[in-house]
């Protein structure tokens, strides 16, 4: 085994050495323990910030328990302000398993969003369609609509190699003026920068919809997405971990070279992964507006698919792991709109973002401190620290 | 619609853009992947112009939006170099961090005034030259000036020069380039700082010469991104960096002058009647940039002279080379 000595000045006064080592085995319990102290770090170092900008970090964090788990009410908005990410971060986790850094999940929620509004405004189906009929159309048109923005990179990294990142975020940039276009446009209701309601039978029903059946329903906004994200959790899992196609897509992450050896198509596995992944983020765009906002509108997204990618990273692009990733990053997010400056919330995700990848380090290798002998080569010995 | 006038605000508005790409030129020439353009810029902005509303001082302003651009970066550096982070990633969280920090600096800043921006020069002699004077010499901030000096500079650095074919060697093949006796982690601490600094640079020169004025996350706007597209669209070369910047930066202008006659030669103009068609027009940039990207994936796969070889791999002393 080789050692990776860290780049340093010159000479050092230090009489110990930090020193890499590549750990030829990852126990089993290193990668929870390493993502666990990354998020502690990342928001120690965000209550630094937090106290630097004038803020109480006690009294902030305390503030985002509170706001978004100490009571059902809250607990149902935050399960809200989830659902979206659990779709968008769905989306960023198979994509990324595949080493496809789909940075479009804003703009695949955007399209998705556009897709099922069509299905009431353009119209497709008729004002007074009942739900039954409405509810499927609108799910199946965003998810087509977020598949297609995911097909156009998709097939241009399979067929032309060209870089996907660029190509998904220009396509964000699209999509948000697609938006706006139809929201100022036919769709806007005497000149608002938003469309008319949507008939109640295209909402997806909430809990506090059944207030009359169950008293303690009341004012739970909590609504069908969130089982549509669950079942979309459980069916990425299952693709990736059981399936004959997701052990294609683990092993193209893995080795593309290997996957090309066994046989595997790579490109057509591109654009398949990159459709679904769109899909995926499109039903965040569907469940938005009819679970939530109930019409489109102008910024109706606060970011979800750009936050999606902290979050599948957190879950080290495991589906089970997005749900609970997004759930803590949904209190994060609804408790951090009272967070002042407002910069702040955003700073401490890229912070969390930061420990994280490079608590990885500590996955891939050994930090040891040696000590160093003068006049030799620094030995391993007594002073062995496991970081 | 005049095409010197459009012509003159593509150089001025596209120096934003080759600052920034140049800097991802020598980046990634060295072999990393910095995505956080967009962050670093506004880090830049942020930083010159509020220098600039509490001392007065442009130049000072852009000192320190160097300097603030090239501090962050060095964030992407120590977690890509001595972490061997994933630079893709890394460079995200970069722009987050940027981004953020950028919000809570600028607080209250757009409520700052007018400054004092940096001056502008008309060169007595090249300014009547038919054509280029008008575009280039005329009334072009100084920046846009360092800009054409910037150009010639980097390509000689990187074509033509012992240290520049140091960089070309530990952004291709790293390995032998450490057995010649190169230093690659100093050499590539020092280029990504490079592309920091140029990055901040290019945001100071939103803030402090073009567009002054602080606008929030929006005074960047995402030309941080599209700066990565031209560096791809270039391959790698400052020349064609130089020429993708202005001719994108004239043709987004050119898209927004064409809202304002009411008619072409006797044909009514629609974007004239109706204001909305303005979104699908605004679509065009981002259109051009993946179309520039295409193309200059397309052309990098034909003459095989593409990306750096080991743009984005981590170097490890010691271990088996790319």
């Amino acid at each position: 085994m080789t050692a990776a000595p860290l780049p340093r000045r010159s000479r050092s006064l230090s009489p110990f050495e930090l020193r890499l080592e590549r750990r030829l085995d990852v126990p089993r319990w290193l990668p929870l323990a390493s993502t666990i102290g990354a998020v502690i770090v990342a928001l120690v170092i965000g209550g630094v910030i937090i106290a630097v900008v004038g803020g109480d970090p006690i009294r902030s964090y305390s503030h985002i328990l509170e706001a978004a788990f100490g009571s059902i009410g809250v607990l149902s908005d935050t399960l809200v302000v989830a659902t979206p990410l659990i779709f968008t971060g769905l989306a960023c986790a198979l994509a990324f398993r595949m080493r496809l850094w789909n940075i479009g999940a804003e703009g695949q929620l955007l399209m998705g969003a556009w897709g099922a509004s069509a299905v009431v405004l353009l119209p497709l189906l008729p004002e007074d369609a009942p739900a039954i009929l409405f509810l499927p159309a609108m799910i199946v048109a965003g998810m087509a609509a977020g598949a297609m923005w995911g097909f156009i990179p998709g097939i241009l990294k399979a067929r032309l190699g060209v870089n996907e990142i660029i190509v998904t975020l220009m396509l964000n940039y699209i999509a948000l003026l697609w938006i706006e276009f139809w929201v100022f446009g036919a769709w806007s209701e005497s000149g608002f920068q938003l469309t008319r309601q949507f008939p109640e039978a295209a909402w997806f029903p909430r809990l506090t919809d059944f207030v009359d059946q169950f008293k303690g329903f009341a004012g739970l906004t909590i609504h069908l997405g969130i089982v549509l994200a669950l079942v979309a959790a459980a069916f990425v899992w299952f693709i990736l971990k059981r399936s004959r196609w997701g052990y294609e897509i683990r092993l193209i992450g893995d080795s593309p070279s290997a996957a090309r050896y066994a046989g595997i198509d790579i490109a057509r596995n591109t654009v398949l992964v990159f459709m679904l992944s769109g899909a995926l983020a499109g039903l965040a765009g569907v469940s938005e507006v009819a679970g939530v906002v109930h019409r489109l509108q102008q910024n109706f997204s606060p970011g979800y698919g750009f936050t999606a990618i902290i979050v599948a990273y957190i879950a080290k692009f495991n589906p089970i792991g997005v749900v609970v990733a997004a759930i803590l990053f949904a209190a994060l997010i609804l408790a951090g709109r009272e967070i002042q400056p407002a910069g702040v919330p955003g700073m401490i995700q890229g912070v969390i973002l930061f420990c994280l990848i490079g608590s990885d380090v500590l996955l891939r290798y050994r930090v040891r401190f040696v000590r160093r002998v003068r006049g030799g080569p620094a030995v391993a010995g007594s002073a062995t620290a496991e970081a | 619609m005049d095409p010197i006038i459009i012509l003159s605000a593509g150089v001025a508005a596209g120096t934003i853009y080759l600052f920034a790409a140049i800097g991802e030129v020598f980046a990634e020439r060295a072999g990393i992947l910095n995505l956080g353009v967009e962050g670093m810029m506004l880090i830049g902005a942020v930083a010159g112009f509020a220098t600039v509303v509490s001392t007065g001082n442009p130049w000072l302003g852009l000192a320190v939006a160097m300097l603030a651009g090239g501090l962050l970066s060095l964030l992407h550096a120590v977690m890509t170099i001595h972490f061997q982070a994933d630079q893709v990633v890394s460079g995200l969280a970069l722009t987050l961090v940027g981004v953020g920090l950028a919000r809570v600096l600028g607080e209250g800043l757009s409520k700052a005034g007018g400054t004092s921006l940096l001056p502008t020069i008309t060169l007595p002699g090249l300014s009547q030259v038919p054509v280029v004077g008008p575009v280039f010499f005329t009334d072009q901030s100084i920046l846009a000036y360092v800009g054409y000096v910037l150009v010639p500079v980097a390509w000689l650095w990187i074509h033509r020069t012992r240290p520049g074919l140091d960089l070309r060697a530990i952004g291709e093949y790293p390995t032998a380039a450490d057995a010649m006796g190169v230093n690659v982690y100093r050499l590539r601490y020092l280029y990504v700082f490079l592309g920091g600094i140029l990055a901040g640079l290019a945001g100071a020169t939103i803030t402090l010469a073009i567009q002054p004025g602080w606008f929030g996350d929006l005074t960047v706007g995402g030309r941080g991104w599209i700066a990565v597209g031209l560096v791809i669209f270039a391959r790698w070369d400052p020349i064609r960096v130089a020429i993708g910047a202005y001719l994108f930066a004239a043709i987004t202008r050119f898209l927004l002058d064409v809202q304002g006659p009411r008619d072409f030669l006797g044909i009514p103009n629609p974007f004239f009647f109706n204001q909305n068609l303005t979104y699908l027009l605004g679509m065009l940039p981002y259109v051009l940039v993946i179309l520039a990207v295409i193309a200059g994936s397309r052309e990098a796969t034909r003459k095989r002279i593409g990306a750096p070889a080991a743009l984005g791999v981590p170097y490890i002393r010691g271990e088996r080379g790319v």
